[in-house]
């Protein structure tokens, strides 16, 4: 249809503007969606961290820290919980399993995990996917250290490697345990969880590095040799936390109930799906806010768009003028400038999707390695898509603002041409 | 919704008729506009002569069904259009009126094609008689040729690049295509000089004829008049005031 094409041919005529305003709408959009990919990729890696394990024991504190500081390596731990305590954990009938986590250490910006090699039989995670290893296998000496996918390609580590464990969680460390080197026995597959940033050694070996320590420090005049210490009686005193299964889910509660009751020790038992919940609870509200910047960002963009056809409207009188002579009625004049609107909107949202998915896959292994966010490329959710048509609805009610105002000065101006 | 016009050009004599017309733009201290009676009959070439602010614009509004009356009867072909609601007007003007401003007259980003045959749009009655015998295209570029455009410009690809003159020629043959009754020339030739003027004058009047059409020519210019085969002042047909309430 000519009319159609004429008004394809006025928007080439302002290509410039248009593609100017095509854009911003593209990048809105573009924040819009990428807010709520991020946004689920993080809850996504969140959950997929934990899977297979009914309860995370640690000393008493809060569960959303409890959790985090245990399974996230976020955060540290107020308290330890003594060997003799989860003894007495393990040695009850409904527990399947018991595994105990030692942090506190780090080896080049990497959290050291002290545990026992139950952890890569246990551990699982993404719908209960267990570790695997890319090469070597789990430590079977003292001073045997496994390490994660994202270590070994950050670091460079091949199986038989030495590494120097450093006290503190520091990056660049001042206190190493240089004294006793570690031996790379394994290395892991990836998972996108902080397993991947995780060196594992075992229980022991954190007793080790820490026998001739005290208070954070080597004790002067005291140095016990690696050779010394493989003779001494190693035996863990205490830990950060622990991952517990059980042989029955129905355990659950009795067994979390039992521990948070815990006479001996003050300790907390968390539900590490329940603990998750709390904390979208607690992100909730900042998760809202983005949403809403982004919302503001789009409303931005199209009342850019709005300003960019009103602006045209007064050297386009002529143009409309023309068009009623020829016998274009008002509501055909409007609808031509909301079908503008709605071009713009919809090309907007279009370029918006492909930068969308262009900056994912530009993005995506530098978001994975730098905050261990595994972001899927899916095709936009079905919520996205009501989001998408929504905003193209609402850029053609938007282009209703100077559509109705060419109305008027059509009204008025009739076929009289006024420049 | 404007069926049963085309065989009224027979009966009636006259193309134009109207009769009690007084408008006033909206507004207060507005422009207003009476005419008591005036008619035209069919295939004339009139020349209707009006100085600025006389009212020429209000009177082609109302001629072209552009703005209704507040009260008068307005008949066009045998309708009086002052009874039909405004989107029905509006088809009734892209069926039987060609209509050519004076300056501006096409779309500067459309093809010099596309401009002529943008009223077939809104009127398929005009749109049957210009494929009549072929293609929308082909009468555009017959109607073009015959108004003396040169053949490389009728594929042009965009009309921004016209002269004037040519312009105007571009107007002429989007307002004569599909043949319709009426058309209404507002001061077209004063943006030409005088040669022009005559070279256009010339080949609008032989296409008019051509059609069968009636022409109704706004100018202030009273030297053309020997041209044309009626003069009228547009004094003499309205009165204007200023603020009246009807």
């Amino acid at each position: 249809m000519i009319v159609l094409r004429l008004a394809l041919q006025s928007l080439r005529n302002r290509w410039l503007t248009a593609v100017l305003t095509v854009f911003a709408i593209a990048v809105s959009i573009m924040l819009l969606l990428g807010v709520e990919k991020v946004r689920t990729g993080a809850r996504q890696s969140f959950a997929d961290t934990i899977s297979g394990t009914d309860l995370i024991v640690g000393a008493r504190s809060g569960s959303i820290q409890l959790l985090l500081y245990a399974v996230f390596r976020i955060g540290n731990a107020t308290n330890n919980i003594t060997w003799a305590s989860l003894q007495d954990i393990a040695s009850r009938p409904e527990v399947a399993w018991v595994v105990p986590l030692s942090l506190g250490d780090s080896h080049r910006g990497f959290r050291v995990l002290g545990t026992t090699p139950d952890y890569f039989t246990h551990y699982k995670y993404r719908q209960a996917q267990g570790l695997r290893f890319r090469a070597g296998g789990p430590f079977t000496d003292l001073f045997d250290a496994v390490v994660g996918a994202d270590v070994a390609s950050a670091l460079g580590y091949k199986v038989n490697d030495p590494i120097v464990v450093s006290h503190g969680l520091g990056a660049i460390s001042f206190v190493e345990h240089d004294d006793k080197p570690f031996r790379v026995s394994g290395i892991l597959e990836k998972t996108g969880t902080p397993v991947d940033r995780t060196v594992h050694v075992s229980l022991e070996a954190i007793e080790a590095i820490h026998v001739d320590w005290q208070s954070g420090g080597r004790i002067p005049g005291q140095s016990i040799s690696a050779a010394e210490v493989r003779q001494m009686d190693l035996k863990p005193k205490a830990m950060t936390a622990a991952l517990v299964g059980l042989k029955s889910r129905l355990a659950t509660f009795r067994l979390q109930r039992a521990i948070n009751e815990y006479r001996e020790e003050p300790l907390s038992a968390i539900l590490p799906g329940a603990a998750l919940q709390e904390l979208w609870g607690l992100v909730g509200t900042a998760e809202t806010a983005l949403k809403a910047v982004s919302a503001m960002v789009v409303a931005t963009a199209l009342l850019g768009m709005v300003t960019m056809i009103l602006t045209t409207l007064n050297e386009r009188r002529r143009e409309m003028a023309i068009l009623r002579s020829v016998g274009a009625r008002p509501r055909t004049i409007l609808g031509l400038l909301m079908a503008e609107a709605g071009l713009l909107t919809l090309a907007g949202v279009a370029v918006g999707v492909v930068l969308l998915y262009a900056a994912l896959l530009l993005l995506r292994p530098y978001v994975d390695v730098t905050y261990g966010l595994h972001l899927p490329i899916e095709p936009p959710a079905p919520p996205e898509v009501t989001t998408l048509a929504f905003i193209a609805l609402a850029g053609c009610l938007a282009g209703l603002l100077p559509a109705l105002r060419a109305y008027r000065l059509s009204l008025a101006d009739g076929m009289m041409i006024r420049t | 919704m404007v069926a049963g016009i085309a065989k009224s050009r027979a009966e009636s004599p006259n193309v134009i008729r109207m009769s009690g017309v007084h408008f006033a733009w909206p507004g207060r201290d507005a422009f207003t506009l009476t005419i008591d009676a005036f008619s035209l009959p069919a295939a004339k070439r009139i020349l209707l002569i009006g100085p600025s602010g006389s009212g020429k614009s209000t009177f082609l509004s109302l001629l072209c069904g552009i703005v209704a009356p507040q009260s008068g009867a307005i008949d066009i072909l045998g309708t009086d259009i002052t009874k039909l609601p405004a989107s029905a007007r509006d088809g009734f003007r892209a069926e039987h009126f060609g209509v050519i401003f004076q300056i501006f007259n096409l779309l500067p980003y459309g093809t010099v094609i596309d401009n002529v045959l943008l009223p077939l749009s809104f009127a398929p009655g005009r749109r049957a008689r210009a494929t009549a015998n072929g293609t929308g295209e082909a009468e555009a570029v017959r109607l073009l040729t015959r108004l003396g455009l040169e053949p490389r410009l009728t594929r042009g690809p965009s009309a921004a690049n016209l002269s004037v003159g040519q312009q105007q020629r571009v107007a002429a043959a989007r307002a004569l295509i599909g043949s319709p009754e009426i058309i209404v020339a507002d001061e077209p030739t004063s943006a030409l000089d005088r040669n022009r003027q005559a070279a256009f004058l010339d080949l609008l009047f032989t296409q008019v004829t051509e059609a069968g059409a009636t022409l109704i020519m706004v100018s202030h210019d009273e030297t053309l008049a020997g041209r044309f085969d009626e003069v009228m002042h547009l004094d003499a047909i309205a009165t204007s005031g200023q603020g009246g309430r009807r």
